[in-house]
């Protein structure tokens, strides 16, 4: 906490916000422009690697502030976004015919009820995830890795019972496959909806931390638990509705991802962990704006390269998260305990 | 002459001593008692993985740092082996090269991932480690010139491994040695400070220890453990691939053989591994009959299904941690304590 001596009597200090990470996602961008031939291409890129980090941003909020608030790390997160994934999978198997036809409504009719109830059973999951294998073992950082690795096996071989073992193929909705062309340069409509939903879901938490008293309890909770215990709030409570919401994003983020991969399977939660866990690296454990960042420059980082040395393209957010680590060495916006 | 040779760490327990000589026994006569390539294959597999448990032990157990670099490491034994093979030709010259190099490799890499990151906390050790270990596995399938991508490599070993009966005992023989050397650094002087930092950290640097060194030291000492692991492994199999020394897969058996049974004793890798190996190729077929004496029943035979074995050891995996912290060897070990005292 920075002194306020000069402040004047009676007005709250003002929070400074650090720009630097913040313009590195632009600086990367505009780094990328001139490394790639045509500026088409360049759009197409920026675009795909702003919706991949939304995605894996909605799959990674839930995870950071778990940890900000209550210093839990979940390693079976990821099993929320398989079985996100796979409950919207069933439902629009169920309604295949409103999926194909060429009409936004009939697509809305089958989409929405799809992410419903991804969100509803990760929220579920998440619930029962809360309340029988992580609250036994708060405070134990050893033992909260063993037994979320135990769930993890635990939910990924249920949902194998369920679901079976196979690759299900999810074609997107008739209305959102293809792309459109803005000056020569091809933009996927998906892509473009994964950003909206992106930011729609960032702007959404940002006003609810930061404009709502919920918010202020949450943030609270993180700078000092003990504190908020001790003014009368229940954090417990507090910490339950934080988990569950942010199963229910990794769900939401599940169901996203699987579309925009027109498949699942049960691996999926488990490979984006490995990404969850370094963007979180990246941003910052603990912190929500560090973790937007780190998704999007991850995002960006991997479609670049992805392009410009393919071989390259699955190391990159490794090799991001070390120049990142020797730069700032607990994150880009590091949080007080972690 | 026994107790130096375990390094005055008994069983301390009767039921124990008596199940780690039937594994002993059951190792030491595989070839004889249980013939037929597949009880070998488990055998050589079962003497392996006790190395490789062991060594996790040592930092999970003993030192209380969660890793998920361990398959790593043992990859890059395996690899060494099969890339020196593959490369530079048949012979023992070659061989001993690429185990030397393989222990290089594996010591600098877990010096440098220690040295950046067990300042901090447990967690984001884990964390880091997921990240270079799959960091890794992606090296290993996309250097495919190396490695053989995603194929791996097949080779072919010196004449003198060529029996299999032979090749086994060799393992054998320096699998049980590698145990032993882990079992005396674990009842060191430094193994005690290792107990010390699991059990409390701040207290050991009070005490003068700089904790820090002792988990790399730790950490570097169960990468070369691994590594050996990973040589032996694909001295046995005459191949190196990444689903059969990369893959995350193999991290969660170890994860499992560790704590089932018993984190903290060297024994309960040993009791861990063998049970864990020997479920992985019988409990398949024990649970096919059980899937096919509930057929009609419904959902049942979905979770008896033989491909399911995974989830019944996970759901005894989280009980143990629960309910057993120290596994089967700790759960052994006070029954016969509580015996004494009544």
């Amino acid at each position: 906490m920075k002194p306020v001596a000069d402040a004047p009597a009676g007005a709250l200090p003002v929070e400074r916000v650090d720009w630097i990470p913040l313009a590195l996602i632009p600086a990367i961008a505009l780094a990328a422009l001139p490394l790639i031939p045509s500026v088409p291409t360049w759009v197409t890129l920026t675009v795909a690697g702003l919706a991949m980090g939304m995605m894996i941003f909605m799959m990674a909020a839930g995870l950071t502030l778990v940890f900000g608030l209550m210093d839990v790390m979940n390693f079976a997160h990821g099993v929320f976004i398989s079985v996100g994934a796979y409950a919207a999978t069933s439902v629009v198997l169920a309604m295949k015919a409103s999926m194909q036809a060429d009409s936004l409504a009939a697509n809305l009719s089958a989409i929405v009820p799809a992410v419903l109830a991804a969100m509803a059973l990760a929220g579920l999951l998440g619930w029962f995830f809360e309340r029988v294998v992580i609250r036994p073992v708060y405070g134990d950082h050893l033992k909260q890795i063993l037994v979320t690795m135990g769930g993890l096996i635990v939910v990924e071989q249920l949902i194998h019972v369920v679901w079976g073992p196979d690759i299900i193929p999810l074609p997107k909705p008739a209305t959102m496959a293809g792309s459109f062309i803005v000056a020569d340069a091809a933009i996927e409509r998906y892509r473009v909806l994964a950003v909206l939903v992106g930011l729609v879901v960032f702007g959404a938490m940002w006003l609810i931390l930061n404009r709502t008293r919920l918010g202020l309890l949450i943030r609270a909770g993180v700078e000092n638990p003990e504190m908020v215990e001790s003014l009368g709030y229940r954090i417990r409570r507090l910490f339950i509705g934080v988990f569950v919401a942010g199963s229910a994003l990794a769900g939401l983020g599940g169901v996203m991802w699987a579309l925009y991969q027109e498949s699942v399977n049960a691996q999926i939660g488990m490979q984006m962990m490995v990404v969850l866990f370094i963007v979180l690296i990246i941003g910052g454990l603990g912190s929500v704006g560090g973790c937007f960042v780190g998704a999007l420059l991850v995002g960006l980082v991997a479609n670049y390269t992805g392009y410009l040395a393919p071989k390259l393209a699955l190391g990159s957010n490794i090799l991001l998260m070390v120049l990142v680590l020797l730069w700032r060495p607990r994150g880009l916006f590091p949080i007080g305990k972690a | 002459m026994l107790t130096a040779l375990l390094s005055g760490d008994a069983p301390r327990s009767r039921a124990l001593a008596a199940v780690l000589i039937v594994i002993l026994a059951g190792l030491a006569f595989a070839p004889f008692v249980f013939p037929g390539t597949r009880s070998l294959n488990v055998a050589a597999k079962v003497a392996v993985f006790v190395l490789l448990v062991a060594s996790y032990d040592l930092l999970l157990g003993y030192t209380g740092i969660v890793s998920f670099a361990h398959t790593m490491f043992f990859g890059i034994g395996g690899y060494g082996v099969g890339i020196a093979m593959a490369k530079l030709g048949v012979g023992w010259g070659s061989l001993a090269l690429g185990i030397a190099l393989a222990l290089t490799a594996s010591a600098v890499l877990a010096f440098a991932i220690g040295l950046l990151s067990l300042r901090v906390r447990a967690i984001f050790f884990a964390m880091i480690t997921l990240a270079v270990a799959s960091f890794f596995q992606i090296l290993a399938s996309q250097l495919s010139w190396l490695t053989g991508g995603e194929d791996g490599i097949t080779y072919k070993l010196p004449e003198f491994l060529h029996s299999r009966v032979a090749c086994y005992y060799v393992i054998l023989v320096l699998a049980l040695l590698f145990f032993l050397a882990l079992l005396r650094i674990v009842n060191s002087p430094f193994g005690r400070v290792l107990l010390s930092i699991r059990e409390n950290e701040f207290r050991s640097e009070a005490l003068g220890y700089r904790t820090v060194t002792y988990r790399t030291a730790a950490n570097c000492i169960g990468a070369l453990g691994a590594t050996l692991a990973g040589v032996l492994y694909a001295i046995w199999l005459r191949y190196t691939g990444p689903d059969t020394t990369l893959s995350f897969n193999i991290m969660i058996d170890i994860l499992l053989m560790v704590v089932i049974g018993g984190m903290g004793t060297m024994y309960g890798a040993a009791i861990g591994a063998t049970l864990f190996v020997i479920a992985q190729n019988y409990l398949q077929d024990l649970m096919k009959l059980a899937s096919d004496a509930t057929k009609g029943v419904p959902f049942l035979p979905d979770l008896l299904h033989p491909d399911r074995w995974l989830l019944w050891l996970g759901v005894l995996f989280i009980l143990s941690v629960y309910y057993f912290p120290y596994g089967i060897v700790g759960k052994l070990r006070l029954m016969a304590a509580g015996g004494q005292n009544r």
